[in-house]
């Protein structure tokens, strides 16, 4: 299969991305690539680079050198945050961050797929539809009873819970999760990663995580990046009994 | 959609606020025209415009806390579209003194005359027409705010800088205006006017009548930013206000968002200014000065920032605070209005209206409450950290 006719099938493709801040190489020839409904879960030390790969897909921050496509097709070192998040990529960042002084239902209603615009924003009414979503969307993530509630009196694991639904609300084609089970209890971990495995069967997802139980729950294809670039890639075990990931990361 | 917004605008809080002004808006003329002098309830004459300079001063304040309070935008030059809705409005009231004035020239006013002006400039064309010089109130501040904006937002000026360069800006409108040849008066501004819409502005009945016009104009005001805030683009605006490159990741456009909320900010000072300079009866380059635009943000601050009612209370009681004050002790009104904004920093950071909030509903927090009297520490350090020292100075 020629590269070309396979960069056309994909969901991300990251081709050669380099990257430095002040000399410090943070990504160096990254390739990646998620096909469309397919899960991706990203492992890595520290420094390794898994956020700013995140911030390069989002427009955050703009590549040196290399090539991130969308679908296939949009360039999107071109565009800029709003621009790709609209044309459907969705991000948790590491941190939950919501929007904690206002209640869990406006976060949704904000996040929800509609028109940006700052008139079409201004004259927005919620149609039953829109209602009916965000119901749904707040029995998955289990906040219904907390909906008129403010963000910011919600626990840890609920934010993270509450970001995950406003990215559900945003309907993305693909979705960045970063580090979503950072502070959450055992049972909480496992309903995570439920979740985010019946997302994928309809959407791509890149998951960055560090606990090792959640991503073999996970059970997808796992990359391990390191100093800015990919170490191994395969399954949980293989890339686990790699050698040079077991010295780099997981001997530590 | 019209109608939707304003339903969604008339909350409880705001019907009451616009009932509020609209029987003020009654009941001041009243006092001043219709009860007799020997009335204890009588209003004296050189109250009425006292009055409805605070009704502008107060439309300015809500004006502000429309970027700052709800977008997160502390702008450091809003007495500039103040101003420039003032300059309009003062063009149009000189073009009314015609032959009157003391040159007797018809077309040009005194000070041209004195500078020897051939003919009028040609940026004086039309303000003699009233619907000329009111489409200009709101045009010229809306301009300069999209210009300005358009350019602060794309660049994601943001913060300190942002509230740094809105200061430049209306220093530097500050210097223009004070140049006889820039064509508005230079530092004696202009001023003697006599007639608006072919009344006499010293008259005790337009006077009456501008007060009323203040009241109202602030009571629409009120319900044009209540629409916007209990819309959803108000929650993006709180959301913006809080978190702007999270904003930025669900899809909305930042720099649009916040120049809608400054072009209208602005369109509100400018009327408000237009109505202030025939209540005040001059109009000078020292309405631009820096200290007033801060002002605006210590009335904002005192009255409670983020809510409708606390500008709006604070811009009243603050300027009433200081017409008392500098009649009794007048070299110590900067002192007072110092000290006055670092208590209200350090011990009530959400204002009167907030801290009444919280004071009522500590029980049962309710979201507008919050909303209203969060504490957000970046802007309350970027409160501290810039303002102290103006009013002090």
């Amino acid at each position: 299969m020629s590269e070309v006719t396979d960069k056309f099938k994909t969901m991300l493709y990251l081709n050669g991305v380099s990257v430095s801040f002040d000399g410090f190489r943070a990504l160096h020839n990254l390739s990646i690539i998620v096909h469309p409904n397919e899960m991706l879960a990203i492992i890595g030390p520290n420094g390794a680079g898994k956020t700013t790969m995140m911030d390069i897909i989002t427009g955050k921050t703009k590549p040196d050198d290399g090539e991130v496509f969308f679908d296939g097709r949009t360039d999107l070192t071109r565009l800029d945050e709003a621009a790709i998040a609209n044309l459907g990529i969705g991000r948790k960042f590491q941190k939950p961050t919501v929007f904690e002084s206002q209640t869990v239902w406006d976060n949704l209603e904000m996040a929800l797929k509609k028109p940006r615009g700052v008139f079409a924003t201004l004259g927005y009414v919620a149609a039953n539809d829109d209602i009916a979503r965000i119901n749904e969307i707040l029995d998955t993530i289990r906040l219904s009873s907390r909906k008129g509630d403010l963000a910011a009196g919600l626990s840890h694991g609920q934010k993270q819970w509450l970001e995950i639904g406003m990215l559900l609300a945003q309907d993305p084609k693909l979705l960045l999760v970063d580090e979503p089970v950072a502070g959450m209890t055992d049972s909480e971990t496992e309903e995570t990663a439920k979740l985010l495995k019946e997302i994928a069967k309809t959407r791509s997802v890149v998951v960055v995580e560090h606990d090792m139980s959640f991503v073999r729950a996970l059970g997808t294809r796992v990359s391990c990046l390191a100093e800015g670039s990919v170490l191994a890639e395969g399954t949980l075990d293989q890339v686990s009994a790699n050698p040079v990931v077991i010295e780099r990361y997981l001997g530590r | 959609m019209i109608s939707q917004l304003i339903f969604r605008a008339l909350d409880k809080r705001a019907v009451w606020v616009v009932c509020a002004l609209l029987l003020v808006a009654l009941a001041i003329p009243f006092a001043n025209l219709v009860l007799p002098e020997g009335n204890p309830l009588h209003l004296p004459n050189y109250a009425v415009p006292l009055f409805g300079k605070y009704m502008t001063y107060a439309m300015l304040a809500l004006a502000l806390d429309l970027v700052w309070g709800y977008c997160g935008i502390l702008s450091l030059g809003h007495a500039a579209f103040f101003s420039l809705g003032g300059y309009a409005m003062g063009m149009y009231l000189m073009r009314q003194i015609g032959a009157r004035g003391v040159y007797g020239n018809p077309i040009l006013p005194d000070f041209m005359v004195f500078l020897n002006y051939k003919e009028l400039p040609w940026f004086w064309y039309g303000f003699d027409n009233f619907w000329f010089a009111a489409l200009m109130v709101v045009l010229v501040p809306g301009l300069l705010a999209f210009v300005f904006g358009f350019l602060a937002f794309r660049s994601r000026v943001t913060g300190v800088y942002l509230s740094i360069i809105t200061q430049a800006m209306t220093y530097a409108l500050l210097l223009a205006f004070f140049r006889n040849d820039l064509g508005f008066g230079g530092n004696n501004g202009l001023t003697d006017f006599k007639d608006i819409l072919g009344f006499n502005v010293q008259a005790g009945t337009t006077r009456a009548a501008l007060f009323a016009a203040s009241s109202i104009a602030l009571a629409i005001a009120v319900i044009v930013c209540s629409a916007i805030v209990n819309s959803k683009l108000g929650k993006v605006m709180i959301a913006i206000r809080d978190a702007e490159s999270r904003t930025r990741f669900l899809g909305y456009r930042v720099d649009n968002v916040k120049l809608f909320a400054f072009v209208v900010s602005a369109v509100i000072a400018g009327v408000a200014g237009a109505l202030y300079v025939p209540q005040v009866g001059i109009i000078n380059p020292g309405e631009f000065e820096p200290g007033n635009s801060i002002e605006v943000v210590i009335w904002t601050a005192v009255g409670g920032r983020g809510t409708i009612i606390g500008p709006i209370l604070g811009g009243l009681l603050v300027n009433a605070g200081k017409s008392i004050f500098t009649g009794v002790w007048p070299d110590h009104w900067l002192y007072a209005l110092g000290g006055l904004f670092i208590f209200v920093t350090l011990f009530m950071p959400k204002g009167i209206v907030g801290s009444l909030r919280s004071l009522f509903s500590s029980k049962t927090p309710q979201r507008e409450d919050n909303e209203a009297t969060r504490d957000t520490g970046g802007a309350d350090t970027r409160l501290d950290a810039d303002l102290q020292p103006g009013p002090a100075e």
